[in-house]
């Protein structure tokens, strides 16, 4: 049976109280309050860094090279011409002779990735299929988009052996529905009437996509444990389900209260939680909504026993958080203010795109070089030892060093430099196994670094040419997460 | 077998311009204030120059790339021109090309200039630090500045000690504070103005644990030095010249960045650099032999790890010769008589030539009762650049 072999996800540490935002902007639309918190990315995160984390949650005991296919599906992907998945696939030094895709233009392209990678391996087109969801969207402020929506991750692995949820059957819908847009000059959504979107779209689709499945499959509402589909609006939300013959505790929480709605990383992220509370033999419908819907009813296998635990997924990220006690940080992250970046900030160095490609596995794959004449580990990518009793030439072999921990040999914040969070807070590092590097640190206050303290690297983007139009992404060192 | 060069080259003449936002002059008008007074002071004239060396570091904010600019600005009648570039230790390499020159005999008479018009960058600190070190580090550095760089390695040094924070930051606001007060006599000098150790510790934090007054200026400035064969010094107006005694640099090989055997908090190519330089100059123990010290104090942190890696103070324990006033000016080696890079500044390709004009001076007796060292014989100058992690270390040793 072909079905999910491992799931991860990612959610940004940052969480704001939409109290704080209300505050700040809520005169403007006063009716767009919302209870409980949203997750924020950080200035340095985007729908790339998000796929990447929930990537490494979804890996992280999987044996890379099994890999042959990766789908990214995201609407808000920094390039609209690069292909977003070549970057996740190169941050996780996957094999080169694979098939990638970013799947996109609707929230929906979550599931139709999944679904595609599925129809791969059922093909036996492909062993094993990574696919990546997220979104970081930008907002105009005062909006109730602003107040509902949130940042996230989700990622599953397809394939045939070690199934944790089987594939039991699928059905989608898929209408040219305009709820909202954005043409290519835009820069932030457009979005007709709520009363249309929730009563000739949202209530619509996503029950018919469900019916669907269970029409398909056989099944009555009582069969399925958990019913997982994003929440646009709460009441509709819960109103689906009830119409469907669905109870309330057979719905999978939206998490629009602490996360927020995360786009097309919703319904991946959803799934995820399902299994993190699901026993073998669970049936679980994982619908999306954006253009149609597609549904698709999974079987939980015993393996789910074996991954449980073994994941952040929602559960352990939920408890990662940082408070973010400021609108206008928030905004300004989102290049939505602009903000006073003085001459420093603003002379951007060129980059040479002959050297990200070069030297793309020290950079986006985070690879340095292990001697093999004396086992020492060097980054970036050497071909001339650094250990002065060795020197050996040549006789290097790739060495993977964003899956390990670090310990803080020195460190500071930074002032002078610009940065969106001042201060910037950089260190040099010791991996564990050897390996040494200066690194810049993230989702950390300088008050809590030391040396000595452990931590591990996350993929973010480095810096932003707006000339150029260069997002250019590297790893940065964050506190151990464990 | 090589020898060194030690007493083979005299110095017969140095000059210094004013160092500061010189807003109204370009790096011409640098270049030629300091040559002019080189040229005075050796009683020479320009035609007498056989060949010359131009130090600049960041060429790119003001003063162009090749030696052109120093060709045309003094208009050197096409002799042999060569322009150097080696970071924030550019002056004193520049100075090592002039030296090498007549000491290897292919010169008499040669020329080595620095200078660096910062303050064309529109903002403070250095230019971008990442994007000055070639493509690849631009995507793998860290978002660092020169005082984060120096500011990590106070992290690691008080962690090594054992010195809790507070007793660090009034040890480095030490170090700070008597330059400060030196630098305040000196005419040249960019910041002139004596400070307490507690209006140091009170100052805004540029990298943390570093404030403002940990760190030095950004200055604009240029400083020469005239240098011909020992043996004809005796033709000009220095019957007993400075000579030079050594001129090392030690540069790192990246095994502090890269390899895990590097604890972070002294830098290793001082060391190097120093043992050499004393092999050279025949200093058996430089905390009894050496009268002076001119160290490359861009930031408080690094002339306390000056202090040990020299091998005057020992190591951990240079807060104790701070606390003891061993390094002021009536000390018993006084560092910095001139205020340092803290009080003039740090006009990258300029520096290590203006630590060695204070020797100089010193070692002729001639900066004034405020300022003069007590018979002094033997100076030395200790120019750095790049970060503790990747950095090259110049010393020269001169004396009488």
């Amino acid at each position: 049976m072909v079905g999910i072999v491992s799931y991860g996800a990612y959610i940004p540490k940052y969480r704001i109280d939409r109290k704080i935002i209300y505050k700040a902007i809520g005169w403007l639309n006063p009716a767009t309050y919302l209870p409980g918190e949203k997750a924020v990315a950080n200035f340095d995160e985007d729908s790339i860094t998000m796929a990447v984390a929930a990537g490494i949650d979804c890996l992280s005991d999987i044996e890379l090279d099994s890999i042959d296919s990766m789908f990214f599906a995201t609407t808000t992907s920094p390039y609209k011409e690069r292909l977003g998945a070549q970057i996740i696939s190169t941050a996780f030094n996957l094999r080169d002779d694979i098939r990638t895709a970013d799947f996109t233009d609707s929230p929906k392209a979550a599931t139709t990735a999944m679904l595609s990678a599925i129809d791969a391996v059922k093909a036996g087109n492909t062993d094993k299929s990574l696919v990546c969801a997220s979104d970081c969207r930008k907002v105009k402020p005062g909006g109730s988009q602003e107040q509902l929506f949130g940042e996230g991750a989700g990622s599953v692995l397809i394939g045939k052996e070690g199934s944790i949820a089987n594939l039991v059957d699928s059905y989608s819908v898929s209408y040219d529905f305009t709820d909202h847009w954005r043409s290519e000059d835009d820069k932030f959504d457009r979005q007709w009437e709520d009363r249309f979107i929730r009563d000739a779209g949202y209530k619509k689709f996503i029950g018919e996509a469900i019916s669907g499945v269970l029409k398909k499959c056989n099944l009555e509402p009582k069969d399925i444990a958990k019913v997982c589909y994003p929440s646009l609006y709460a009441g509709d939300h819960k109103s689906i389900a009830r119409n469907l013959g669905f109870t309330p505790e057979q719905l999978q929480d939206s998490m629009v209260a602490n996360v927020g709605y995360t786009g097309t990383g919703n319904s991946l992220m959803l799934l995820v939680a399902a299994f993190e509370d699901a026993n073998p033999g669970d049936k679980i419908i994982v619908a999306s909504f954006g253009s149609g819907s597609d549904a698709l009813l999974f079987e939980v296998t015993e393996e789910i026993n074996n991954i449980k635990g073994k994941r952040k997924g929602i559960k352990k990220h939920l408890e990662l958080k940082r408070d973010l006690d400021n609108y206008a940080k928030m905004i300004s992250f989102r290049n939505i203010l602009p903000v006073e970046k003085g001459i420093r900030g603003e002379k951007i160095p060129f980059s040479a795109l002959t050297e990200m490609w070069r030297s793309r596995k020290s950079i986006l794959g985070l690879c340095g070089s292990k001697c093999k004449a004396c086992g020492t580990i060097q980054f970036p990518i050497q071909r001339v030892c650094v250990n002065p009793d060795c020197g050996a030439v040549d006789k290097m072999e790739d060495c993977q060093l964003s899956n390990k921990k670090g310990t803080v040999l020195m460190f500071t914040g930074d002032n002078l430099a610009f940065t969106p969070n001042p201060p910037q807070v950089y260190c040099t590092l010791d991996f564990e196994g050897g390996g040494r590097s200066w690194f810049d640190m993230t989702d950390v206050d300088l008050e809590n670094v030391s040396v000595g303290m452990s931590v591990e690297m996350s993929f973010r983007r480095k810096y932003l040419d707006e000339a150029f139009g260069v997002h250019g992404y590297f790893w940065k060192a964050i506190p151990s997460t464990e | 077998m090589a020898e060194g060069i030690k007493d083979q080259v005299a110095i017969i003449g140095m000059g210094c311009t004013k160092f500061g936002e010189r807003w109204d002059v370009g790096s011409e008008d640098l270049m030629i204030e300091a040559f002019q007074e080189a040229l005075d002071d050796a009683g020479l004239e320009k035609k007498d120059i056989q060949a010359a060396w131009l130090g600049s570091g960041v060429g790119e904010v003001n003063v162009g790339k090749s030696a052109l600019p120093l060709s045309f600005a003094l208009k050197l009648p096409m002799i042999p021109v060569t322009k150097v570039e080696n970071f924030c230790a550019t002056g004193s390499e520049a100075l090592r090309g002039a030296v090498y020159a007549v000491a290897s005999g292919a010169y008499d008479i040669c020329l080595a200039i620095g200078v660096e018009k910062l303050k064309d960058t529109g903002f403070g600190g250095l230019p971008d630090m990442p994007s000055i070190m070639g493509t690849k580090n631009r995507h793998i550095m860290p978002n660092i500045t020169a005082p984060g760089g120096f500011a990590m390695m106070a992290s690691a040094y008080f962690k090594k000690h054992g010195i809790a924070p507070k007793e660090g930051k009034e040890v480095l606001a030490m170090i700070s504070a008597k330059s400060h007060k030196n630098g305040a006599k000196h005419p040249k000098a960019h910041l002139r103005k004596e400070i307490t150790v507690e209006q140091i510790m009170k100052a805004p934090i540029i990298a943390s644990p570093l404030g403002l007054f940990d760190c030095c200026g950004v200055s604009d400035g240029a400083a020469a030095a005239i240098v011909c064969r020992a043996d004809m010094a005796k033709h000009f107006k220095k019957p007993d010249p400075v000579k030079i005694k050594s001129i090392q640099i030690a540069l790192s090989s990246g095994e502090e960045l890269m390899y895990d055997k590097w604890d972070g908090s002294h830098v290793i190519t001082c060391r190097k650099g120093a043992k050499k330089a004393y092999e050279e100059a025949g200093v058996k123990n430089p905390r009894e032999e050496i009268n002076m010290l001119e160290v490359h104090d861009c930031f408080s942190i690094t002339e306390l790890a000056a202090y040990e890696d020299l091998g005057i103070s020992a190591e951990g324990k240079a807060s104790n010769d701070v606390r003891d006033g061993f390094y002021n000016l009536d000390g018993k080696i006084p560092c910095q008589p001139d205020g340092g890079l803290k009080c003039f500044g740090h006009p990258i390709g300029a520096s290590g030539l203006r630590m060695l004009y204070e020797v100089y001076n010193q070692l002729l007796q001639r900066v004034g009762p405020e300022r003069q060292i007590k018979n002094p014989s033997l100076g030395l100058t200790h120019n750095m650049g790049g970060f503790p992690a990747m950095n090259l270390v110049s010393i020269v040793i001169a004396g009488l």
